[in-house]
């Protein structure tokens, strides 16, 4: 009887030592993690979370546990399917509106080719050179807007795809 | 001689309809004659619009091409009389989505002055099947059934399948439809003329002509015709009254007893199913070179006082139809383009007669049918649907709008016949909902192709930076290096230059 609480106790005490061990050590394999929760968002790259894309959320989210309602292109439908992937609660989305789709449109006759959009734009969806006319390559705009504030003639507006 | 056979596989479910189709098969085919103003919609096949190639104030001949391919899926659209381009601008049509689009808008002189038919090619069967399906290709041809699929787009991904067989369609299950029928009727030398060419095009040696056994009279024309020709590789076909028999999948479930697995193609299991009217289309533009400028249509319904079928000019109005069969009646309250279980209602009879217009229904107000009650599982949805589809358990799934449910319960496969909305003791509107949901679904996968593209882009943009990043700092890591390399003479010698430069200017 003894010998048996005495065994069954070591065992645990070495097998709690082993895992402490790994938790400790052993970097956790979040990789794979960052990857779904960055498939779930909706990759218009705007920042409006406050991290330079996507991505970068994603792994925000998945090391620093940061709130998984910062996300606007999202909307609520991207908030319940990260809570469901994540097991935590479904929040309401902070601050801003869900945003409709839009894309840019940079008015070509006042566009001075500053290429401060062209920088700006997350996606490469801006093209143009040097002194000479920008354009939007309305296909791959995400309309995140982020090249709207750059622009110093503020030639740049966003147009609705209701 | 090829007789009726009944050697059929056997359609699951579906219904026995009330035809509707006495009352305009009543009279021959009436010609519409050539209207003041012809709509001629860039878009009327399913893929890209077709590109404008006249400009405003042209004049145009009959059969000349006025919009040509755009993009990799479409079909070339001709003018239908001559006259002069008057606009291209957006005009009322009948489609699934949106109320407007853009048309060439031509006003007839009444000549009817037709473009030279040099390439007419009556010795059809001496060409090889390139020529064939390449001069098939410039024909604006497309599936005359209803889809509006390109017809040469077809034949080509169907040659690369290797079928066996050819099945023309010439079911047509919907109630009150009849076009098909007096086609058949009316031009079986064509229908089978134009059979024989799909069989040549496509190095076949069987055709199956089905037909539905509620059409006594174009079987027995068939027949007759089928007895002149003496081809025994075309095959006539009696099949069922069910609806909906016709629809492609089931067409070749019945024909060839062969199931087409859930979203693949008639080719996968070996078919090509082409519409009758695409087939006679064929005939008259290989053999006559008369593009696809004109259709059979049926006008019918008891909103109008004279029912029957009409050939008309593709771009002539409704409303111009209507008038030359005698107008309305004063039961006329809804438009419906198409059949009664397919068909999509208009508000205007200002939209033309496109290539996918098979039927002008005028109906008095829909019976009521009661209000919706909850779904009671009684599974007659289940026991009618041609799909073998569980409607009742889709219909939760769609209430709930969960995509991936839908999907694995083959949501895709559904074919919108309105038959389990017809059974339903509670009155859901399930084909409609089921429509919704299928958009949803696409939206949904379109969203997601948009955001992979977006993903892959803002992670090129990000290597990129990266990558020049590390240039400038390995060039000015190397300046540094040379500078260093070179002692301190060298980089005095090179500072009093930069003086001396400075000074001069």
């Amino acid at each position: 009887m003894l010998v048996a609480i005495i065994t069954i106790a070591l065992l645990a005490l070495l097998a709690g030592l082993a895992l402490s061990y790994a938790s400790r050590s052993l970097p956790a394999d979040s990789g794979e993690l960052v990857e779904q929760v960055n498939q779930l968002l909706p990759q218009t790259q705007c920042a409006q979370c406050g991290y330079p894309g996507c991505r970068p959320y994603a792994q925000a989210i998945v090391d620093d546990g940061i709130a998984i309602n910062l996300c606007p292109p999202g909307g609520d439908d991207t908030i319940r399917r990260l809570a469901t992937l994540l097991g935590t609660d479904v929040l309401p989305l902070a601050e801003k509106q869900p945003l409709e789709r839009a894309v840019a449109v940079i008015d070509e006759s006042l566009c001075i080719g500053c290429m401060h959009c062209r920088n700006a734009c997350p996606v490469d969806a801006i093209v143009g050179a040097h002194q000479l006319m920008h354009t939007v390559i309305q296909k791959e705009c995400t309309g995140c807007e982020l090249c709207v504030a750059p622009c110093p003639v503020d030639c740049i507006s966003m147009r609705g795809l209701a | 001689m090829s007789a009726p056979t009944y050697d059929l596989g056997k359609l699951h479910g579906g219904l026995r309809l009330q035809a509707h189709k006495a009352e305009s098969t009543a009279e021959p085919i009436l010609q519409i004659p050539i209207p003041d103003q012809l709509i001629l919609p860039i878009t009327q096949h399913a893929g890209d619009p077709a590109q404008p190639i006249v400009g405003i104030g042209e004049h145009v001949l009959k059969g000349q091409l006025i919009a040509e391919v755009g993009g990799s899926l479409g079909a070339p659209v001709h003018a239908s009389s001559s006259g002069t381009v008057v606009a291209i601008e957006p005009w009322p049509v009948s489609r699934r989505h949106g109320e407007n689009a853009p048309c060439i808008v031509i006003e007839c002189d009444g000549e009817d002055r037709p473009i030279n038919a040099a390439d007419a090619m009556p010795d059809w069967s001496t060409l090889l099947p390139g020529i064939l399906l390449k001069k098939i290709l410039k024909g604006g041809i497309v599936g005359l059934g209803g889809a509006v699929f390109p017809t040469a787009q077809k034949l080509m991904e169907a040659i690369t399948c290797d079928p066996d067989y050819l099945i023309l369609n010439g079911v047509e299950c919907e109630p009150y439809i009849s076009c098909d029928d007096m086609l058949m009727r009316e031009y079986a030398h064509e229908v089978l003329g134009g059979a024989r060419i799909l069989l040549h095009a496509l190095e076949l040696d069987t055709c199956y002509i089905a037909v539905e056994s509620d059409k006594p009279a174009a079987l027995e024309r068939l027949g007759e015709v089928l007895a002149a020709l003496d081809d025994d590789r075309l095959v006539l076909k009696q099949v069922p009254t069910i609806y909906p028999s016709g629809g492609e999948d089931q067409l070749v479930q019945l024909v060839a007893g062969r199931e087409v697995p859930s979203g693949g193609l008639p080719t996968d299991v070996g078919c090509l199913v082409q519409n009758v009217g695409t087939a006679a289309a064929i005939y008259h533009w290989v053999v006559r070179n008369e593009p696809l400028i004109s259709r059979i249509t049926t006008v019918t319904g008891d909103g109008v006082s004279r029912p029957v079928n009409v050939e008309a000019r593709l771009g002539t109005t409704i409303a111009d139809i209507i008038k030359y069969v005698g107008g309305y009646t004063e039961h006329a309250q809804q438009l419906i383009i198409g059949g009664p279980m397919t068909g999509k209602s208009v508000t205007s009879d200002r939209v033309p007669v496109v290539k996918a217009t098979n039927c002008i229904l005028v109906m008095s107000e829909a019976p009521t049918i009661g209000d919706e009650m909850p779904c009671i599982r009684c599974g007659d949805c289940a026991a009618v649907c041609p799909v073998q589809l569980l409607p009742q358990q889709l219909f939760w799934y769609a209430c709930a709008d969960d995509e991936a449910k839908m999907r694995s319960h083959g949501l895709i496969d559904c074919i919108e016949c309105g038959c389990c909305d017809l059974v339903c003791p509670s009155h859901i509107p399930l084909t409609a909902d089921f429509r919704t949901a299928k958009a949803r679904i696409r939206e949904l996968a379109d969203e997601k192709a948009r955001a992979e593209r977006a993903r892959r882009r803002f992670e090129a943009r990000n290597m990129r930076i990266e990558k020049e990043q590390q240039e400038r700092d390995d060039e000015l890591a190397s300046q540094k290096a040379s500078a260093r390399n070179a002692g301190a003479d060298a980089i005095a010698e090179i500072m009093k230059r930069k003086q001396q430069q400075d000074e001069d200017q």
